[in-house]
């Protein structure tokens, strides 16, 4: 592993990891759809998205859509998805967001199954996803979105992925 | 039959009036191509902002869930127990293809069983070509106001 050295000054780190951050999700045009953004802590993803008046699905209640809360949960997997398995090559400085023509190849959905556990109020959420089971060809990813407390997620979701083909 | 067109004419009418008044559905423009007896289809048409990839121009997976949810959720409201709200319990989706770019979907959602509190469908979505599904989806749905099993 060639990674770089401890003594690298924090700002550097911080710009390499949050310009490779930005690549990726500048890469998927349904993100800026949604209104949906990341913050980053160290590894950790975060997946945040705002309330809009165009997420919901339910006027009379009124409840976030939970189509747009699948969205949501899917984009956060597959964020989180490329993320991980780009680390090492975004730590070693392998890539070059700036580079003409560089965009990230994404995993692609097989399968993915959204529990719905309370109706989704008119207002933020959030999201993480954790790889469970990263392999060469497939991975499986469970997500989590909650909105004022973490501890009563509003839906939790299962994915499948076809990871990209490396070379 | 004219009185029994007239009929389902009014209710595709209210149907569509119901769909685009969910938000979230209208700004993925959603149609309702077909209401009634547990079946629904909607359409939705290609458009660059639902791209996931634009490489290929393949619309994101999202946008094909909220169709599917849509839909299915339309399926549950077009059952002949008339139920008078429902909210999806959990939604599965497989992908068993891109969507070709430029393509409309379209999601047939079928409400095939019922019960007093809860709703099954599957789905099914297509782009041009109708022999090859894009996804297909099953779901269960919460129910409220139905008048009962007929």
């Amino acid at each position: 592993m060639s990674l770089r050295p401890v003594s690298e000054p924090l700002h550097v780190v911080q710009s390499r990891r949050d310009a490779a951050l930005d690549w990726l999700v500048a890469a998927v045009p349904y993100v800026g759809f949604l209104g949906a953004g990341f913050e980053r802590r160290g590894d950790e993803l975060t997946a945040l998205l705002p309330f809009q008046d165009m997420l919901i699905g339910n006027p009379v209640l009124p409840a976030l859509h939970g189509g747009a809360t699948a969205a949501f949960m899917e984009v956060t997997a597959i964020i989180e998805l490329a993320w991980a398995a780009l680390w090492e090559d975004i730590e070693a400085g392998r890539i070059d967001p700036s580079a003409a023509g560089a965009s990230p190849v994404l995993p692609k959905t097989i399968d993915f199954s959204v529990d719905y556990l309370r109706s989704g109020l008119p207002r933020d959420a959030y999201a993480r996803a954790r790889v469970t089971r990263s392999g060469r060809r497939y991975a499986s990813v469970h997500v989590e979105c909650w909105q004022d407390n973490r501890a009563k997620p509003i839906a939790m979701a299962t994915g499948h992925f076809l990871m990209p083909e490396i070379g | 039959m004219p009185d029994m067109d007239d009929a389902m004419d009014d209710v595709l009418t209210r149907a569509r009036a119901f769909i685009s008044a969910l938000p979230h559905s209208r700004a993925l423009g959603m149609q309702v191509d077909r209401f009634g007896g547990g079946h629904a289809v909607l359409s939705m048409p290609w458009d660059a902002r639902l791209v996931g990839d634009p490489a290929t121009g393949v619309l994101h997976g999202g946008a094909i869930s909220a169709l599917i949810d849509t839909a299915s959720g339309a399926s549950v409201m077009s059952h002949p127990t008339a139920p008078t709200s429902t909210a999806t319990l959990d939604l599965r989706i497989d992908y068993m293809r891109p969507a070709t770019p430029g393509q409309t979907v379209t999601a047939h959602a079928h409400c095939f069983h019922i019960t007093r509190t809860v709703a099954f469908v599957r789905v099914t979505a297509t782009d041009d070509d109708k022999d090859r599904p894009v996804a297909t989806g099953s779901a269960a749905f919460t129910l409220t106001g139905a008048v009962g099993v007929i």
